[in-house]
């Protein structure tokens, strides 16, 4: 019974960070129809990051969190500008090479920057561990579901009450209608592009405290945030935390009890089930093209 | 059939000429790039379909027969019929789901399955050695012929590189070539006329692996190390830029694109530091303003360039 809550607690702590990932792509693809394989990148760069500006400079935790996350926007703001938009004819296969040379150009000057170790930091704060049942509930864990809860609270109210928010859902149901309502389609892109980048860079800082991070990080959290966003049916965003928090569940278990080399063969095994056998995913109850 | 006779002794002059052994090797290397990518090349520049995953058939060709011949004692001859029949069943099972898919849900399961392969040469220790990987596989022998080193694992890679040119060619020419080039454009259209679309794609992708596991079989046997590294998610995308750089269906152009991925780490001596970066750039540059590749896209631009001389004169006298 204590393993079992154990195994809960550290599943739902690291599926808490995939929904975070797998919100990055549902933003996306809700307002492009993209799919960015660069976003396991935007995790890496923002875990990174924060290593540097909050152990290494010693800024305070706050501001570390809001400078590498804001850093990590701006790249995806830069990715747009000058890759995504300047292709002409945006075919999907031209944009899977264009996202994962930007995927492998990210991953180098990762390298560059922080060298080929791993590098590791402090949790939020130093609290004693909780016991619950017999189990121990990092302090870690708890800012991590409880940042989770706020951004899905925020980006709930940003689709639902905010004239910018119900911009950009018209522009994902059709850019021509919301173009030709004074809704400039453009700009809404460019916003979907900072807001999943964030995604990725807050995903990044949530796990830096949890794990060893290193410049090589970002294809598996990557996938694994795919992986999540199509269990739950992808370009919903409940369905983006359900998916996380039940792949992380999955993933403990399959680790707890079966074997330990499990780990990272398993949410592939997922993704490929998921993908040829339901691709709308768990809430997904439109059809989802496959193209 | 002039173009195949300068080839034939372009490849007999090369081998007659270089004897730095070093050089013969490297120049073997790129033959087996060339099939690597000659493979992928069928499946995403003549089909259209989409794999993050190929370095995946590199390694199961590399690593079946590797196991075959160092734990049962085959001979690699008879590892390789076995080799490439068993990657072609590997291939052909992950195909008939995966190939449902397209555009971006392909690349990421064809990614996934990349890495579940590459995990298993990893995290299965007992058999595939893990993190060191296995050492001690046979080299090829012919009689008295060692394909190890020197010139004869160099004449017989490109002869294998010839003759999957020539098989590739009748493919592209023939009624197969044109269905494929078809689904290229457009998929419901050619069902529309006839063709069967899904069966299609299975088999090139199943050629295309099987090929790939020939690269793997004769890499092994010639380098007689192997370790999962080699087959990791940047070979796939090493593989991807050899066939977007030669250009997206293109026979030569896979072998212009594998020799200069290549020769590149040798010829810039601090590449190993910015290899992916310059990877990355490659392919986001030549997707953007060369989406036919560097030959096909250099070409445009001379003839592009050729036609306006040609017509210039003439707007001025109208």
């Amino acid at each position: 019974m204590q393993e079992i809550l154990q195994y809960f607690f550290s599943g739902i702590t690291a599926g808490a960070v995939y929904a975070v990932i797998a919100l990055g792509f549902t933003l996306l693809f809700n307002a492009t129809g993209l799919i960015n394989f660069a976003q396991g990148e935007f995790v890496m760069i923002g875990a990174l990051m924060l290593i540097t500006l909050w152990k290494v400079l010693a800024l305070p935790l706050i501001a570390a969190f809001a400078l590498s996350v804001g850093l990590v926007a701006v790249i995806g703001i830069l990715m747009e500008r000058m890759a995504m938009r300047t292709v002409r004819k945006p075919h999907p296969i031209v944009m899977v090479i264009i996202t994962i040379g930007i995927s492998i150009f990210l991953r180098g000057v990762g390298m560059l920057s922080w060298g080929k170790d791993a590098h590791s930091v402090d949790p939020f704060t130093q609290h004693a561990p909780l016991e619950v049942y017999g189990a121990t509930l990092l302090p870690q864990s708890l800012w991590i579901l409880g940042i989770v809860l706020l951004i899905v609270a925020g980006l709930q109210f940003f689709f639902k009450k905010t004239l910018a928010g119900k911009a950009m859902e018209a522009c994902a149901i059709s850019k021509k209608a919301a173009w030709l309502l004074g809704i400039p389609s453009e700009k809404m892109v460019l916003a979907a592009f900072a807001m999943s980048a964030a995604m990725g860079g807050v995903a990044g800082v949530l796990i830096a405290p949890v794990t060893m991070s290193s410049y090589d990080m970002g294809t598996m959290l990557g996938l694994k945030g795919f992986c999540a966003a199509m269990l739950g049916g992808l370009g919903s965003v409940l369905g983006a935390v359900i998916g996380g928090l039940l792949l992380g569940v999955i993933e403990a278990f399959g680790v707890g009890l079966v074997a330990s080399g499990l780990k990272d063969v398993l949410a592939f095994l997922i993704l490929i089930f998921i993908l040829c056998v339901r691709p709308s995913g768990l809430l997904g109850a439109k059809t989802i093209q496959r193209f | 059939m002039y173009k195949r006779l300068v080839f034939i002794a372009v490849i007999v002059l090369t081998g007659q000429v270089v004897s730095n052994p070093y050089d013969l090797q490297l120049l073997t290397f790129i033959g087996i790039n060339t099939l690597l990518a000659l493979g992928l090349n069928m499946v995403m520049g003549y089909a259209g379909q989409i794999s993050l995953g190929h370095a995946a058939f590199f390694g199961l060709g590399a690593y079946t027969s590797s196991l075959l011949t160092i734990h049962l004692d085959w001979s690699p001859w008879l590892a390789l019929p076995f080799t490439l029949v068993f990657v072609g069943i590997v291939a052909f099972l992950v195909a008939l789901p995966m190939l449902r898919l397209s555009g971006y849900y392909l690349g990421m399961g064809t990614l996934a399955f990349g890495m579940i392969v590459f995990f298993i040469f990893l995290q299965w220790r007992s058999l595939t050695g893990g993190d060191s990987g296995l050492i001690g596989i046979p080299p090829l022998t012919l009689g008295p012929i060692s394909f190890e080193f020197g010139a004869a694992p160099f004449y017989l890679v490109w002869g294998i590189v010839f003759l999957s040119f020539i098989v590739c060619e009748r493919l592209i020419d023939s009624r197969i070539g044109r269905a494929l080039r078809s689904l290229h454009d457009s998929e419901r259209a050619s069902a529309a006329v006839g063709i069967n679309t899904s069966r299609l794609k299975v088999q090139v992708f199943v050629f295309g692996g099987v090929l790939a596991a020939l690269a793997g079989f004769l890499y092994a046997h010639m380098v007689t190390f192997i370790s999962p590294q080699t087959f990791d998610f940047l070979m796939s995308v090493k593989i991807v830029t050899m066939v977007v750089i030669g250009g997206m269906a293109s026979v030569w152009g896979s072998l212009f694109g594998a020799a200069l991925l290549t020769l590149l780490p040798e010829w810039l001596h601090v590449f190993a530091e910015y290899e992916m970066i310059i990877y990355g750039l490659i392919l986001v540059v030549i997707m953007i303003f060369l989406p036919q590749g560097l030959t096909r896209g250099l070409l445009d631009i001379y003839e592009h360039f050729k036609s306006r001389r040609k017509t210039l004169p003439k707007s001025h006298e109208g």
